[in-house]
């Protein structure tokens, strides 16, 4: 049984402290959940728990010994194993060889494998994972890699576990393994420490919570405190109205989608969306709310169907008539899909109006920045320049670069997907005043979110799609958690229905 | 190369002089390791810094720089373009070729090889888009066929070239012609990049392709504007090659596109799209011919300059990898 403290531990990178006199004790058998805003620190403590940055001040004790981990190598020799956000597993590979990936069992030089099985097998059933040992890792899900990655670690006889985002990429039904197995983890005595941005989490898997923000200390409290009183300790202030929806009288019909079909994603999907309104899609994963959006927008093509906007018929399968029409798409995944994360912030926010607005081939690079500083501005994107690098500024900040690109091309219609994944508590509100502030200018938006509460707090209107179908409209008003997965699951066959997976998960199809 | 500041997030981080100085090294790597290298061999040698010698320094980057040049478009664009020299080849045979055997005017000439260039360089292009052929395969095969190509037009021997062809491998006013080329087709190139949409959309597509088609930008468009591009610059070094031999020689350039794409990445350009400049293309064209130059004057034989030449190259790139390393932090 192993304790692990930070006493009065500080970072410094340059002239930032990115963690600024914190400590934490972790102990045995319990769940020290962290919780703080991106940019809070949360990663730095974990790199200083696991060898990877030396504290350049306080210092670290483990059951009440001073001591320095030099290095990776030296943590895991005293117990502690970090289980990342991305897995480091080698997906070709079996799952034995990857549980003993670097220290092969060998015989006379060759590869033991009876040995390797048989401690593989033991492995997984520790933590009672069935499967076979030689299936290959890309054919487990990511919620099963990451339960191999725990076995991998406990197979080391760690006995400090870091859990860092483990739930990010999991369905419901996936964490609820994960935290059955830290159950047990914590009967048996191991320490962990556990950051997830989901609140709901806390309560359920965690003893602790300490909250940082700013990199400082704020507090430690127990797990069952109340989500508003973390909320306050994270931002720093209260969130009086977690979903300001403002919304205004809807106007004339802007986007009209008429029998939109794609043979086995989406079933004739018909629906129009007004002027000043917010219209939530909400649905399982797969049920095809993605593949609604991108036919829109012209991302992808589609069987039969006609897409209007604003009254006129848009080409199917043509991005950059579709953007000329009016209509701008912020993507689920941001960081592939969304920006350019090596390119400036400028050059992010003019990419969707560079070859509009150029003249005989040339772009309007005067007036192009003019616009990208206003938009900038704004939209209140806290960065040091527009001239500053997209990747080093923090999700929420990302999200409204985004919709910068979309607010210079002056679109009429908005559609997102998930607009707020991996944004924090703070900003969050901040793109919902976005998304309040193009409605109130007469366009249209359609949101199609996984957070439920968030597609009925911000939506007017709410369609539910299950499997392919439109199954269900309402006014947000009337629009209950019950009655949306009641619609959610409708078109599901008799064998789909156990997968329940409930909506707040990533949708990773 | 999008200059990007260090910045912790919100509040910029004030930087002493010699914060500044590090990073000014930093980032002008390539350049500073040039200037040394000059210094350097004008003390070892009188030989090095004279009128003639630097003029020939420029003659010897010439070709290479104008093939890297149209490389840079193409790594830019997170792609690679194993085939300019072939193209090169190609199209300076085919202006040999009408001359000599057809009789067709000078002019009309060079002009078949520059469109050879564009059509050689837009199927690559074609098969990057469309037939989803990684560059690296699609310009394999490329210079093959290229040089293949080469080989059956002139059956394997040197034709000789017209007056106004050889024209690019004399003097205007004491200024070497491929000197002259150089600079025009650094320049055009250094406009395209900056100033057009389509080399703004280039930076876009090697940056994030999926982004870019979703902002709206045409990849397939831009993926053969690159090749394309890059087969005309060929073809203008081809011209130069042939200008200064009067003729175009069947394995003409043949191993040129390695030090195209060392000239680029030398350049700081990143193999993984997004980044490049023309100015360090230019630079990193310089130091090679510069290095070659300096060790044949120090009377080091050729094939001791290939060692050299790769230990640059790998010396370059790493000092280049650990300063990302350090930017991105």
């Amino acid at each position: 049984m192993t304790q692990l403290s930070l006493v009065g531990v500080s970072k410094i990178f340059g002239n930032a402290k990115v963690v600024d006199t914190v400590s934490i004790t972790v102990e045995p058998g319990k769940v020290h959940v962290l919780l703080g805003e991106n940019g809070a620190g949360k990663s730095t403590v974990i790199k200083m728990m696991s060898g990877i940055y030396q504290p350049d001040e306080g210092h670290i004790e483990i059951d009440g010994k001073q001591l320095v981990i030099p290095n990776v190598d030296a943590a895991r020799k005293l117990g502690i194993a970090v289980i990342h956000q991305e897995l480091n597993m080698v997906p070709g590979l079996s799952i034995m060889e990857n549980l003993f990936l670097g220290d092969l069992p060998t015989k006379a030089g060759f590869v033991d494998r009876a040995t390797m099985k048989r401690r593989a097998r033991a492995a997984l059933e520790r933590i009672g994972l069935n499967e076979d040992v030689s299936t290959p890792m890309n054919a487990l899900g990511v919620a099963r890699q990451q339960m191999v990655e725990i076995a991998k670690a406990l197979m080391q006889d760690a006995s400090i576990l870091i859990l860092d985002e483990p739930t990010a990429s999991l369905t419901r039904k996936e964490c609820d393994q994960l935290f059955t197995i830290m159950d047990e983890l914590k009967a048996k005595g191991v320490a962990m420490v556990f950051i997830s941005h989901h609140l709901d989490e806390i309560a359920r898997v965690g003893d602790v919570v300490t909250v940082l923000r700013d990199g400082k200390y704020v507090g430690t409290i127990p797990a069952s405190s109340p989500e508003s009183e973390l909320v306050r300790m994270m931002v720093g202030r209260n969130i009086d109205n977690q979903y300001p929806r403002t919304a205004g009288k809807p106007g004339e019909v802007m986007l009209s989608v008429q029998g939109l079909t794609r043979h086995g994603a989406i079933n004739d999907v018909s629906f129009d969306v007004k002027a000043g309104e917010v219209v939530g899609l909400a649905g399982l994963v797969g049920a095809g709310r993605t593949e609604v959006l991108r036919a829109i927008f012209g991302a992808d093509t589609y069987d039969s169907g006609t897409i209007m906007v604003d009254g006129t018929v848009v080409p199917k399968g043509n991005i950059a008539k579709t953007i000329d029409a009016g209509v701008g798409l912020v993507p689920e995944d941001r960081r592939n899909q969304g920006l350019i994360m090596e390119a400036s912030v400028a050059e992010n926010l003019g990419l969707a109006t560079m070859i509009p607005t150029s003249k005989a081939g040339f772009v309007d690079r005067v007036g192009q920045r003019r616009r990208e500083q206003d938009t900038a501005k704004k939209l209140n994107i806290r960065m040091a320049g527009i001239d500053q690098r997209t990747g080093s500024l923090s999700g929420g900040n990302q999200q409204k670069i985004v919709f910068g690109k979309w607010s210079m091309a002056h679109v009429k219609v908005l559609l997102l997907d998930e607009p707020t994944r991996g944004v924090d508590v703070g900003a969050r509100v901040e793109i919902y005043e976005l998304i309040n502030r193009v409605t109130a200018q007469g366009g249209a938006v359609v949101m199609a979110s996984s957070d439920l509460p968030e597609v009925l707090g911000m939506s007017d209107r709410v369609l539910v799609m299950s499997n392919g179908h439109l199954s269900g409209a309402m006014p947000a008003a009337e629009a209950t958690q019950e009655k949306v997965m009641s619609l959610a699951v409708s078109h599901m066959r008799e064998a789909d229905e156990p997968e329940m997976e409930s909506v707040k998960e990533s949708s990773n199809e | 190369m999008s200059e990007t500041t260090k910045v912790v997030e919100g509040d910029k981080t004030k930087d002493g002089t010699f914060d500044q100085v590090k990073r000014f090294v930093a980032r002008n790597g390539a350049l500073l390791g040039l200037v040394l290298l000059c210094v350097v061999l004008a003390l070892a040698t009188p030989a090095f810094l004279t009128g003639p010698n630097i003029l020939n320094v420029g003659i010897q980057a010439a070709t290479v720089a104008i093939l890297a040049f149209g490389q840079t478009f193409v790594i830019v664009s997170a792609g690679i373009d194993l085939s300019v020299g072939s193209v090169a080849a190609v199209s300076s045979m085919l202006v040999a070729y009408t001359g000599a055997s057809m009789g067709l005017p000078g002019w009309f000439t060079i002009l078949v090889g520059l469109l050879a260039g564009a059509v050689f360089g837009a199927l690559s292009g074609i098969a990057n888009a469309y037939l989803k052929l990684p560059s690296f395969i699609a310009t394999l095969a490329m210079m093959s066929v290229a040089r293949g190509l080469t080989l059956v037009i002139s059956d394997g021997r040197p034709i000789s070239t017209s007056g106004m062809v050889n024209f690019f491998g004399t003097t205007i006013v004491g200024v070497p012609v491929p000197i002259v080329m150089m600079l025009i087709m650094g320049l055009i190139a250094a406009v395209i990049l900056n100033f057009t949409s389509a080399g703004r959309s280039m930076y876009a597509v090697g940056g994030n392709m999926e982004a870019s088609r979703l902002s709206g930008i045409n990849v397939h468009r831009t993926q053969i504007m690159v090749f394309l591009l890059s087969g005309v610059f060929a073809a203008v070094a081809g011209l130069v090659i042939a200008g200064r031999l009067h003729s175009a020689q069947p394995q003409a350039a043949t191993g040129y596109e390695m030090d195209a794409i060392a000239s680029v990445v030398i350049g700081g350009a990143s193999l993984s799209g997004g980044k490049g400049k023309v100015s360090g293309t230019f630079i990193g064209a310089i130091l090679l011919a510069v290095i070659r130059n300096g060790l044949n004057i120090l009377n080091v034989s050729s094939f001791w300059q290939q060692v050299v030449i790769g230990l640059v190259i790998a010396f370059a790139v790493s000092f280049d990898t650990l300063r990302r390393k350090e930017d991105a932090h």
